[in-house]
């Protein structure tokens, strides 16, 4: 029974192949755009990962030397006198950064690949053994070592015992710099009374580049939520037609004697089969777009946020399990509801499509309902919610909440165009095209937030650069950046660059608690550079004067939201009281800072010396400027910036951000697409009974044809119509929320009215390419096939 | 007795309360007799056909196959009873369309697990289906496509048939063989036929006729 019951719902498959293809792919395109997205998002974090644990060595204290290197028996020294510290040989062998660790005392936690089972310790202890990704390898020239590849290794480094990197990197009896561990002996010798001409530096704090990392993958972890939410709707939708399509082989199957649960039984292990072969396919697709997207991703974070990614892509069980678990769970969610409606519908229910039809339009008075539930959610959770659960709650209440009120805004807007209809052909088409909303309702909810995703993703990115370019300038006002080693040297450079530049602006901080919140305090010189170039998001009249004129502060936006400081309000600093006068942009920085002029900087930390310049000067000096540098102070290339070429790179790493965003833009609206022309398809041959009265009536094929597509452009501009204002307040989510709730500080937003029209025209184009095969079907429908609705009747 | 119904009531929910369909039917069938139930649209003889085929259940009453009130069951029962006793033809066919003519014919006996090929040609052969085998439903004629459906039913050897209008949709001279037909045939496999229908011509070929009326036994 079993069998005969399998091979009449397998039959179905087999005499409409085309039926079976969008099935499988939409299902495809759903996992691929989930999984493509998961893959980007899980290599660029295993990458960072691989490089915290390879250079975690910036959470340690280090011991370093003003000349860049440090005699081995310093390091002997430090060890007898009970420093529990671990040397590092750092250096660049053709042209690949090379590290040489001791494993036997780095700090916990810090080995080459993080994931050390005792096999790769014993193996550096062994010596001569080089440890890096194919990848890294490749570049590396041949060399006496053996080479192990170790995937999980960090991007463009290559880690190996210190023998083996001194030996490589000529380096014999020297160190690059000492780790000390965290915990050391209670009673300590001091630094100086060991090795005086050392300097111990403090373990870096969070960094603003791993900050703004973390920013970055929060927009593309929303932008996979997004995708997740498009996916579901597609799969939902494939699913639903899937079971409309073989209503009436159901109803057979049950009137001649098979059991309902096992039919049941039989359409779950069979809808399981096919999302484990679409899943597995678009697993397969996603690898390909995340192949495609990941250089430019990896050029992103490495450029922008100074990250490695290794720009080649692994089958990470994390992102291939969630793809295929998307299309498994995903279908089982859609199947759910069918087979539960399947389960309670009587036998004797219609078996004609339109059953389904009426029962969706029973439901859309509760569809209703909860969506204007979920919008008024979300605008409480936006007006009075608080942390970024609430914030991604919002997110997710809005775009459910849009997208189940799309069918009933656009009933309302059929039943409008119905009532104002002058001719009969008007008429029917209003009242045909309301009749169709349940069964193309999903694939548009799909396009709905596909085009949102499209607004409101674009706009977060491109308020992005925006606001980015132009903290760049307010930041980077200085043509060139000069970093000493001490205050020594930083006093030698001051007098020597002085009278080579127009202006040398020495940078000058310290931290201090502001509010009970570690602070930076910076002490910037009363010049035109900051006037000019500093701009604030709130401030008193005249700030920048007054500051100047040592009679307040400015502080960030971080500082100003966590310890909620509004312009006029007192902080202390040095036990002095400043009244806030400017509020800045920061982006990055997490945590507070606040800016004195540099007179009254000086006044409250007499101790502080600057140790950077920022240089005012004829950008085309600065090349030379760079060499005379290098050939007088022997600066190295880190303590250097050239303020030009940083803009011209970050504005290179925007626009491949831009590919990346733009192609998985593109991606989404083709998935949306493909799930209308799904749609379209399947509804094409189940309307027949609807079309062929009209067309007996006098309404050509062709007509009826051109009809079709006349619907597609509408339904697309009603669809695009709500997409915009839900796009723009997801972009608002993001920006003034989400980002604000994770990070502290909140980008601007900005509109871009010419990306929306051009987005309208895509999704026009999307859904008229749609539509023109069901339409040509339709157009080319022999008569025949239209009598044959006739035959059947009564 | 193969078929007894007794004080049988259905109602469906109406704008104004419940409509009563049946109201108090009670009637029998012996094994391989024929019955040919008639009445007005409306009056509950395709209700009535329903239920004695399980594929609907009663308010009230019992309909008893084999002595077994199958009102009484679950839906599991239900589909074994329509499966292995019972085989009902509708009026529009309900064939499964991806399925040829031979594999539909053979379908409810396979389900019941009692596929007898030699039957099966046989049946092909005498509905005048032989060369049209390996087609499938949207392929044949009105009239081609019931016979498939009436051997389909015939395949699986039930012991009860039911027809809803199998005639319905079809021209007079092909209702007449198809009627032909399927009286030999259950006649031939001892069958019970239980036949609705709106044609005086067609009800008096019946042994026995009953009419129904605002849901009564007339």
């Amino acid at each position: 029974m079993t069998k005969a019951g399998l091979q009449a719902l397998l039959s179905h498959w087999l005499r409409n192949p085309m039926q079976l293809f969008t099935l499988i792919v939409g299902l495809s395109l759903a996992t691929a755009l989930w999984s493509g997205v998961q893959a980007v998002n899980a290599e660029a974090r295993a990458s960072y990962d691989a490089a915290a644990r390879t250079l975690g060595e910036g959470r340690f204290a280090q011991i370093t030397s003003s000349d860049g290197s440090i005699p081995q028996a310093d390091y002997i020294r430090l060890r007898r006198a009970g420093w529990l510290v671990s040397p590092v040989v750092e250096g660049r062998l053709d042209g690949v950064r090379l590290i040489g660790l001791d494993p036997l005392t780095s700090p916990s936690g810090l080995t080459p690949t993080g994931a050390d089972d005792g096999n790769l310790t014993i193996d550096v202890l062994a010596g001569g053994v080089l440890f890096a990704t194919q990848d890294t390898f490749a570049r590396l020239e041949a060399h006496d070592v053996t080479r192990v590849v170790t995937p999980d290794a960090a991007p463009g480094i290559i880690i190996t015992d210190v023998g083996t990197a001194q030996r490589l990197l000529g380096l014999e009896n020297a160190l690059s710099r000492i780790l000390v561990s965290p915990t050391q002996p209670v009673l300590q010798t001091p630094l100086a009374e060991i090795t005086p001409h050392l300097t111990l530096r403090a373990p870096q704090d969070g960094s603003d580049v791993g900050r703004l990392t973390d920013s970055f993958h929060l927009n593309l972890t929303a932008f996979g939520l997004l995708s997740f939410a498009v996916g579901i709707f597609i799969v939902h939708g494939a699913i639903g037609l899937a079971f409309e399509q073989r209503r009436p082989v159901i109803r057979t199957l049950r009137a001649l004697g098979f059991p309902l649960r096992r039919l049941i039984a039989l359409i779950a292990v069979e809808l399981l089969a096919l999302s484990l072969i679409a899943g597995a396919i678009g697993v397969g697709l996603g690898y390909l777009v995340a192949a495609a997207l990941l250089p430019d991703v990896a050029a992103t974070i490495s450029g922008l946020y100074g990250e490695s990614v290794s720009g080649t892509l692994q089958l990470r069980p994390e992102w291939w399990l969630s793809g295929l678990m998307i299309a498994v769970g995903g279908t089982c969610m859609a199947a759910a509801a069918s087979l539960f409606q399947l389960a309670r519908m009587p036998l004797l229910a219609s078996a004609r499509p339109r059953a389904w039809a009426m029962q969706a339009g029973r439901g859309r008075l509760y569809q209703a309902g909860l969506a204007v539930g979920l919008l008024i959610l979300a605008g409480l959770l936006g007006a009075f919610g608080s942390g970024l659960a609430a914030g991604f709650g919002m997110l997710a209440a809005l775009l459910i909440g849009a997208a189940l009120a799309l069918p009933v805004v656009l009933d309302r807007v059929f039943a409008f165009g119905a009532s104002r209809a002058k001719s009969v052909t008007a008429e029917w088409f209003w009242a045909d095209t309301r009749q169709q909303l349940p069964g193309l309702s999903l694939a548009l909810m799909a396009l709905l937030l596909a085009m949102a995703a499209n607004v409101g993703v674009s706009t977060m990115v491109s308020s992005f650069r925006l606001t980015f370019t132009g903290f760049l300038d307010q930041r980077l006002a200085s043509e060139f950046y000069v970093y000493a080693d001490d205050a020594d040297q930083a006093a030698k450079l001051y007098t020597y660059l002085a009278p080579r530049v127009d202006k040398v602006l020495p940078i000058q901080s310290t931290t201090q608690n502001v509010r009970g919140l570690p602070s930076e305090i910076y002490g910037p010189t009363a010049h035109a550079t900051y006037r000019e170039n500093w701009l604030f998001l709130q401030s008193a009249n005249d700030a920048w004067a007054r500051i100047e004129a040592g009679e307040g502060a400015a502080i960030n936006e971080q500082l100003a939201r966590r310890a909620e400081i509004a312009i006029g309000d007192d902080i202390t600093l040095a036990g002095e009281p400043f009244p806030v006068l400017g509020i800045y942009g920061d982006y990055g920085n997490p945590i507070g800072q606040a800016i004195i002029t540099e007179i009254t900087f000086k006044r409250l930390f007499p101790e502080i010396r600057p140790s950077r310049f920022g240089l005012r000067m004829d950008v085309a000096d600065v090349p030379s400027l760079t060499e005379a540098l290098r050939d007088d102070f022997n600066l190295a290339d880190a303590q250097m910036v050239n303020q030009a070429g940083i803009k011209a790179f970050s504005l290179s790493v925007f626009d491949r951000t831009f590919t990346v965003t733009g192609a998985l833009n593109v991606l989404t609206l083709a998935v949306a697409g493909f799930a209308i022309l799904m749609s379209l398809l399947t509804l094409a041959t189940m309307r027949l009974p609807q079309l062929a009265p009209v067309w007996a009536q006098g309404l050509t094929r062709a007509r009826l044809g051109r009809i079709e597509i006349i619907r597609a452009v509408l339904l697309a501009l009603l669809t695009a119509a709500l997409a915009l204002p839900l796009g723009l307040a997801l972009a608002w989510t993001l920006l003034a929320v989400v980002n604000v709730e994770a990070f502290g500080w909140r980008l601007p937003m900005f509109l871009f009215p010419l990306d929306y029209l051009r987005l309208a025209v895509f999704a026009v184009g999307a859904a008229v390419l749609a539509a023109l095969w069901p339409a040509r079907k339709l157009a080319r429908t022999r008569p025949s096939d239209l009598l044959k609705v006739f035959s059947n009747e009564r | 007795m193969l078929l007894r119904v007794t004080d049988l009531v259905k109602t469906y929910p109406g704008p104004d309360g419940p409509l009563p369909i049946l109201n108090g039917i009670s009637m029998e069938m012996k094994a391989g007799a024929t019955l040919a139930l008639t009445g007005e649209s409306g009056s509950g003889k395709s209700t009535l056909l329903h239920l004695v085929g399980g594929l609907d259940q009663p308010d009230t009453g019992r309909v008893e196959i084999d002595g077994t009130d199958i009102g009484a069951m679950d839906d599991a029962a239900r589909a074994a009873v329509r499966r292995d006793k019972v085989g009902v033809i509708f009026q529009q066919f309900n064939l499964i369309p991806s399925l040829t003519v031979a594999s539909n014919i053979a379908f409810q006996a396979r389900l019941g697990g009692r596929e007898d090929k030699e039957w099966m040609g046989d049946l092909a052969a005498r509905m005048g289906l032989a060369e049209q085998m390996s087609k499938y439903p949207e392929q044949l004629s009105g009239g081609q496509q019931q016979r498939v459906a009436i051997a389909r039913t015939l395949a699986a050897r039930p012991a009860l048939i039911l027809a809803d209008e199998p005639t319905g949709n079809l021209d007079e001279a092909t209702a007449d063989s198809v009627m032909d037909l399927m009286l030999e045939l259950a006649a031939e496999t001892k069958a019970a036929l239980l036949m609705v229908t709106h044609s005086e011509r067609l009800a008096g070929r019946m042994g026995r006729r009953l009419h129904l009326r605002a849901g009564r036994l007339a």
